[in-house]
């Protein structure tokens, strides 16, 4: 797996590394150098994302709703997000005059550095990672809580009581949900035995997760994807914004760009959760392999891996985006009554089950 | 959020003011929240926002005129205020419509009862949280509207009713399209109980939320589908039969359950029972004249009228004093959303604000009907 091909992104990034090393001769410089050329990659990148997301889900909710979606502006209506974000730039970012500007002003701006650093440690494809940390699955779900910080901030400084209630509701949910998430993942890093992201993906060379675990991965991807819509704030678990009852809840009083960036954020946790579901349960990059195939095996090994990755990523998007569609909203005690007395004891005998598993070897 | 500090009693009350412009009072309601964390410990409904004093206002139109300021009360259904004011001059008048006119008033009735009820699922959905449900709601809805528009030259208030008929024939098309209508509903029907009435999430949000007992849907005045659902026969329609609801065949939806849930069943049953009702009669529309005879000038004998009819919401009560002249002397409305609204404050208490939500939604408020 060391020995990149010459097509993949591994060769793009080790030529651009040889080129900089030349022209800089400064070691630290040139760290610092490659580091910012990955964070405006990394930008410029997620805000594409997010446009592509916002307009999959406009489509989708259009798909679902026996309409048409966005068809005016740009080829299909391709363009509509960019028209929106551009009225969002040019709109006064309103900051209410009993509001507590330092935090009202910070708190976008932690919920997008929160959801962007959340990035760093996925395989977009093969050999192709941002930042391969050891602890991969440990640093994705502490960071992705740091994002109730920024919604309380929001909340609590807006100086309206429906942002108080909503920034309240988000912070008992979002707490209650990450149980329920470490657990589903730990059930993985018992099976494969390491929290490197990279290394989880290899282990699923000869098959992914939710096919070699049996019913009890089955339960921990179920579990994940619940846990995970409701850690994001999506419908049918969006409480804390749940515009029919708190008028937009935690953001109701940001406007502009500032508004523009807790949906920035929204997206990005969106595509954040999905990559992680598809790299830990569904193989990441890895082709889809059936065993005694090897000619499909080898077909399917001509797919790009990155394709393989984005694949499965937004068939996880698409599914989290058709709950938020057809589904209408939880009560705020029945939402904690699910995590905390469905999912969290299931996910907590699941985890015996597994650990069983991993043990006797019972998995394939 | 302009509360006197003595109006808060208690340590960590917090009060919130719901309205007059908030997405799920569905216009410009007020009402003010004492919280306790999440559960309500009192609502304070206030109105007043959009009163237009339509009963004032009635006192200086003629008795061909008021009755179009009605519209503007229940605006879902404009056509059975008219119907109730054109009842009620015409009992004074001591004429009764043609029956051409009858049927057409009540096939008209009923396609905006069953309009009315699809925009109260639709936003029922909405209420909650399901954004899906409204375009479905809204693809039948769009038909029947289509079919006003045709024969009433109006979609949503249509002010088509005169004392002793209606004001023109029906469109020649009206006929095959009812009939295609129903047909498209029938069909379609099953993906209302697909998609909200079958989830699991809905039903929980409904079930056990919002009780009203039958004594206290009695005290409060509540009518309509939110009193049936609490086990009281109020259907006008059955009770004190007009225009020739006696001839028809239809059942009065009556459950026991008195939560959001057996509301929403009440209405999604009537739904039915609307569309039964168009079935019997879009083919055995009497020929004949649509208008009786009446003199240019509308004058009533000295003394007072009360007619009711049965609106989408409940019983609609006019009530003319006459003094001989060609204006009413004093009218006075008893609205069905005034009545129901004053059981939220009883049946909210200890309820979330999620529960609020499913009780204003099923209680089917329409805000201008309040105020009027």
């Amino acid at each position: 797996m060391n020995t990149p091909t010459p097509y993949s992104f591994a060769s793009l990034a080790t030529g651009i590394h040889a080129w900089l090393r030349q022209a800089i001769s400064n070691d630290t410089l040139l760290q610092v150098t490659e580091m910012v050329i990955t964070g405006v990659c990394l930008l410029v990148f997620l805000v594409l994302l997010c446009f592509f997301l916002g307009y999959m889900e406009r489509k989708v909710a259009a798909f679902m709703e026996i309409r048409l979606g966005p068809n005016r502006v740009g080829p299909k209506g391709s363009l509509q997000i960019v028209a929106d974000t551009l009225k969002l730039l040019f709109k006064e970012g309103l900051t209410p005059n009993g509001a507590d500007k330092f935090l009202f002003n910070l708190a976008p701006g932690i919920m997008v550095v929160t959801s962007m650093m959340a990035v760093a440690p996925i395989a977009f494809a093969k050999n192709f990672q941002i930042w391969d940390i050891n602890i991969g699955v440990l640093y994705v779900s502490a960071i992705s809580s740091m994002a109730v910080i920024g919604i309380l901030m929001a909340g609590w400084s807006s100086n309206n009581k429906y942002s108080l209630i909503g920034a309240m509701r988000s912070g008992a949910q979002i707490v209650s949900y990450e149980l329920s998430i470490g657990l589903s993942l730990i059930t993985i890093v018992i099976l494969s035995g390491s929290l490197q992201l990279s290394e989880i993906v290899e282990s699923q060379a000869n098959g992914w997760w939710i096919f070699k675990g049996h019913i009890p991965v089955i339960i921990a991807f179920v579990i994940f994807i619940i846990a995970s819509t409701a850690e994001i704030n999506r419908a049918p678990f969006d409480l804390t914004e749940a515009e029919q009852e708190l008028t937009g809840g935690f953001h109701t009083e940001y406007a502009g760009m500032k508004f523009a960036m807790f949906l920035l954020s929204e997206y990005i946790n969106l595509f954040i959760v999905s990559a992680i579901a598809a790299t830990i349960f569904l193989g990441g990059w890895m082709p889809f392999h059936i065993g005694s195939l090897p000619a499909f095996n080898h077909v399917m090994d001509y797919i790009p891996s990155f394709m393989w990755f984005f694949g499965k990523t937004f068939f996880i998007v698409f599914i989290i985006m058709w709950f938020r569609w057809t589904f209408p909203r939880l009560r705020i005690d029945q939402l904690l009554n699910l995590e905390w007395k469905y999912l969290l004891p299931i996910s907590m005998v699941n985890i015996l089950i597994v650990t069983a598993m991993a043990i006797f070897g019972w998995h394939f | 959020m302009l509360l006197a500090p003595d109006h808060i009693t208690e340590e960590g009350e917090f009060i919130i003011n719901m309205g007059p412009q908030h997405p799920a009072t569905h216009g410009v309601l007020h009402l003010k929240i004492w919280l306790d964390g999440e559960t309500i410990k009192k609502i304070e409904p206030q109105l007043g926002y959009i009163h237009r004093s339509i009963e004032k206002m009635c006192e200086s139109l003629s008795y061909r005129q008021f009755i179009y300021v009605t519209s503007r009360m229940d605006y879902l259904s404009a056509h059975m205020n008219n119907q109730a004011c054109a009842l009620a001059v015409e009992k004074g008048l001591q004429i009764e419509a043609t029956p051409r006119a009858q049927a057409i008033r009540v096939l008209l009735g009923e396609l905006t009862r069953l309009s009315s009820h699809l925009l109260w699922w639709a936003s029922t959905g909405l209420d909650l949280g399901g954004i899906t449900p409204f375009f479905y709601a809204f693809r039948e809805r769009e038909t029947i509207n289509t079919i006003l528009e045709e024969t009433c030259g109006t979609r949503l208030t249509q002010n088509f009713i005169v004392p002793g008929g209606v004001m023109y024939d029906i469109h020649p098309d009206f006929q095959k399209k009812v009939k295609d209508l129903i047909k498209q509903f029938r069909a379609n029907y099953h993906e209302y109980d697909e998609i909200l009435t079958g989830n699991v999430i809905f039903q929980n949000r409904l079930k056990g939320v919002g009780y009203i007992s039958k004594e206290d849907a009695i005290s409060y005045g509540c009518t309509g589908p939110t009193a049936r659902a609490s086990g009281i026969s109020c259907d006008i329609r059955k009770l004190a039969p007009y225009d020739g609801y006696d001839k028809l065949k239809f059942d009065e939806v009556i459950l026991s359950g008195g939560d959001c849930w057996a509301r929403y069943q009440v209405r999604m049953a009537e739904i039915i029972q609307s569309l039964n009702i168009l079935e019997q009669l879009i083919d055995n529309i009497p020929e004949g004249d649509f208008l009786a005879k009446t003199k240019n000038v509308v004058k009533l004998n000295k003394g007072d009228i009360y007619q009711r009819v049965e609106t989408a919401r409940g019983e609609l009560g006019v009530y003319i004093v006459s003094d001989g002249a060609a204006t009413p002397y004093r009218c006075k409305f008893r609205s069905p959303n005034f009545s129901n609204l004053s059981a939220i404050p009883h049946i909210a208490k200890g309820a979330k604000i999620g529960d609020l939500m499913a009780i204003m939604a099923t209680v089917d408020l329409v805000i201008p009907d309040i105020d009027r």
